[in-house]
Parts: C-alpha cells; sequence; structure tokens
C-alpha cells in the first residue's frame, strides 16, 4: 500500500503522515505528479487559505493532476474545500469536485469552530464501525454547505454543514481525522481499506 | 453540538514531566509521551505541554519532545513555554505541534500575536493569560505569574484576540493550587466579550468545579494538572459526572 500526501503550501500535515505511520501504512509527502498518479491511495491534507493554496496548486498544475484521479482520495479540512467549486474566503475559485459552495460561518457564535463535535446521519462504508458517538476534532471558520447527493456525513455549529463528502473515489471530510481519536483512526482505516 | 473540552497540562522540564506524578500502571510516569498516552487513551480531549526548561541549549530537547508526542498521540496537543519568535513557532508545528501558546512574550512583544498569526493562522495561536486580582482590578501577570504588568487583564485579552490570537489560556493566579474552584467571575466575563474560545485555568479540586466553569463561568475549556496527576479525578469519571449533569462532553 503506498499512500501519497500531496505537498503544498499548507500546514500540520506531519500529523497526518504520522497517523498514517500510526496505521501501518507507508506514506510519502510528495507533489511529484507521477508518485501520486501511481499511489494506491491519495490524502489531501491542509490547514491554511484557500486563495494562496489554489494559487499555489494552479502554477504546479497540481489542480488539473488532483481533478484527473481516479484512486480514493482524501481530502482533509482545507482539503475538503478546495475540492468544492467556490470559497468566500477570499472569493477563491476552487477544484470543482464538488458542486458546493464554501461559507463563512455567521458570527452569532465563536469563531473559528475549535473542538470535537458530532458526526450524524453517516451513510458511506467509509464512517462504518464508527461506534454510537463518532465525535471528531474540528478546527475550521468556513464550511462546506449540505449537497443532496453528495454530502454524507453532518455536522451541527449554528447550522448543518458538509462534515463528509463523497463522489465517485472523492472522499472529504472537514474534521481532522488524524486528530479525532479512535473515531479518526477507524475512519483512516476504513479509507485505506476502500 | 460542541462539547467543553477536558484539558490536562503537562509540565515539562529537561523533557521529563515535573510535578509528582503518581501513576502506577506506568512504566515512567515521568515520560510525557507515556502520559499523554494514557490520557488520550482516557477520554483527555486536548494536552497541553508546558516548557518550564531554563536554560536555551536544551530547549533543542523539546522539539524532539514534540516530534515523540505527534508520533504517538491522536489528540490534539499545545505546546507552551519560552515561546518568543516566529522561529520558535514554526520549529515546533513543524514538529508536529497542533498549537502554540504565548504569555510573556507577547506581552513585552504585542506584535508578535500578529506576526504569528499572519504566518501560521489564528487556529494555531493560544495566549495564555495570567491574572491576579489586585485592590479589585485584573492585572496581567508574566513570568509564571509572579512579575505584575500594568495591563488590565479584560484589555489584554480583546488586544491579544484582535492581533489575531484563536484562543485564549486564562490562569486565575488568585485561584491556582487552592482546589477552591476556577475564577468564574473574570472566565466568564472574558468568555462573553470574545469572540474566540477561552481555556479556564487554576484552581480545580471537584468534579463541581468543572460543571460551575462550563455553566456560569461560560468557559469552552477547562484545564488542569495535580488533580488528574495525582488522580484525585479520573477523566472518565469526570467526562460521565458532566454528562450526567447536562454539560454537552465527549464521551
Amino acid at each position: 500500500m503506498q499512500v501519497a500526501v500531496i505537498k503544498y503550501n499548507a500546514g500540520n500535515v506531519r500529523s497526518v503522515l504520522y497517523a498514517m505511520e500510526r496505521l501501518g501504512a507507508k506514506a510519502e509527502l510528495t507533489d511529484d505528479p507521477d508518485t501520486i498518479l501511481q499511489a494506491d491511495k491519495v490524502i489531501f491534507p491542509g490547514q491554511g487559505e484557500a486563495k494562496s493554496a489554489m494559487k499555489y496548486l494552479r502554477e504546479r498544475e497540481l489542480d488539473q493532476l488532483i481533478q484527473s484521479l481516479k484512486q480514493p482520495f482524501l481530502g482533509i479540512c482545507l482539503g475538503l474545500q478546495l475540492l468544492c467549486e467556490y470559497s468566500e474566503e477570499k472569493d477563491t475559485t476552487c477544484l470543482g469536485i464538488f458542486p458546493i459552495q464554501v461559507k463563512k460561518f455567521p458570527a452569532r457564535e465563536k469563531v473559528p469552530h475549535i473542538g470535537w463535535n458530532l458526526l450524524t446521519d453517516t451513510s458511506t462504508p467509509l464512517l462504518s464501525d464508527l461506534g454510537e458517538n463518532p465525535f471528531a476534532y474540528y478546527v475550521h471558520s468556513y464550511y462546506a454547505e449540505l449537497h443532496p447527493e453528495f454530502t454524507i456525513a453532518k455536522t451541527h455549529y449554528m447550522l448543518d454543514f458538509s462534515a463528509l463528502l463523497h463522489r465517485d473515489n472523492f472522499f472529504a471530510m472537514q474534521a481532522h481525522p488524524e486528530k479525532s481519536s479512535l473515531t479518526g483512526e477507524k475512519i483512516l482505516k476504513n479509507f485505506l481499506a476502500l | 453540538m460542541l462539547t467543553k473540552r477536558i484539558i490536562p497540562c503537562l509540565d515539562i522540564k529537561d523533557g521529563r514531566t515535573v510535578k509528582g506524578v503518581n501513576f502506577v500502571e506506568l512504566r515512567d510516569a515521568g515520560d510525557p509521551v507515556e502520559l499523554g498516552k494514557l490520557y488520550a487513551l482516557e477520554g483527555a480531549d486536548e494536552l497541553v505541554f508546558l516548557d518550564i526548561t531554563a536554560t536555551v541549549e536544551k530547549r533543542k530537547t523539546l522539539v524532539e519532545l514534540v516530534t515523540k508526542v505527534a508520533k504517538t498521540i491522536n489528540i490534539p496537543f499545545t505546546v507552551g513555554g519560552g515561546i518568543s519568535t516566529v522561529e520558535d513557532v514554526k520549529a515546533l508545528l513543524n514538529a508536529g505541534a497542533d498549537k502554540i501558546s504565548v504569555n510573556s512574550s507577547a506581552v513585552k512583544h504585542p506584535e508578535i500575536v500578529d506576526q504569528m498569526a499572519a504566518e501560521f493562522g489564528s487556529q494555531c495561536i493560544v495566549v495564555a493569560i495570567d491574572t491576579k486580582n489586585i485592590d479589585g482590578v485584573d492585572f496581567v501577570h508574566t513570568h509564571g505569574g509572579r512579575k505584575p504588568t500594568l495591563k488590565i487583564t479584560q484589555e489584554w485579552a480583546k488586544e491579544v484576540m484582535e492581533r489575531g490570537a484563536g484562543e485564549i489560556l486564562l490562569t486565575s493566579m488568585d485561584h491556582d493550587g487552592t482546589k477552591s474552584g476556577f475564577a468564574n467571575g473574570i472566565t466568564s466575563e472574558i468568555s462573553s466579550a470574545l469572540s474566540i474560545p477561552v481555556i479556564a485555568s487554576g484552581g480545580a479540586g471537584k468534579m463541581e468545579h468543572f460543571k460551575d466553569v462550563f455553566t456560569a463561568g461560560k468557559a469552552d475549556a477547562a484545564l488542569a494538572a495535580s488533580i488528574f496527576h495525582f488522580k484525585e479525578i479520573p477523566i472518565p469519571d469526570l467526562k460521565a459526572y458532566l454528562d450526567r449533569e447536562g454539560v454537552t462532553i465527549r464521551i
């Protein structure tokens, strides 16, 4: 099993590599197109800001590469948002895998949404055997809207948003599975087993 | 629903946990990695590692420790103690820390909060504030609470938020070590006034104190050290209690 973790100008990718190591998977941080194309699984992690991340990806033509991938693919946090069509964060056109808008949380409560929150309405093999109360760890100020077809789990903070998305080989998760204790570990394990 | 967080704090000196730790099931309770792992398994929501190493040379061991922690532990953790430059932050985040906390250095040079937030994002910048009430006014203290400053705590909290802090770790020096409960008054005042989460610290002695700080104190998270290290309050019991009392908590 060879896992490619896409290298770009996003923060906190080290934790994803360590999580893979704990699960016994061989993961490599790379922006080499051939390595990414040949990997069994691809992870698109990230914490950061949408506009500069998209600029970085376009300059290296990683945007087209991601859109062309056929193997199981998992976007995490900013990775989920970049797979959507558009983000309000600095008015950014994203990769468009999911025809979904990314919006900023209203200021009614504290933003960013930091901490543990529940995954609900889960319907995907990626989330099988998570137990009764699957809590995941979130750190984000923007959220992906719900989609009738592609939203496969929701979370509630002021409003319901897409906790996980799925379309063909593309999966994406807003929370950080690599920081979500046993729940996150199970999700990553399920992803590796796809 | 977003849950309230329980955060054990581990004091680190020269790469080892300090403050007597009383864990029979650990081979080496002085090993921060082992202790952190046990807390994660017990249901801690996050961990804070506070480095109190005095000398600069020995601080290199902190980056090594952070790497080991990140490799082993599957919940978020914050690293604090003596961090004063963007380079310090970069080294710790690259080693795998999720957040860093700054305290005295931010009081001395407030602009470092702006610089760190601009470089790494607010989500990973925690500003720790030690506060003490002097004749009815809350003043920021530095150097482990020993040195008073002229800054008013409430004003400083607002200022660091505006400068880009993602969270406030508020320690009441009046309550710290007393086991008589958290400083609910000032915690509530600051948490209500700010649009970022507030972690309350100092004064935990009983399970009720946690309920109080989450309700009356309006804290988003509560941090404690010795009551966890000495097993006066096991984390699973605390979380079960809070759940029964109607506090939203991750079980």
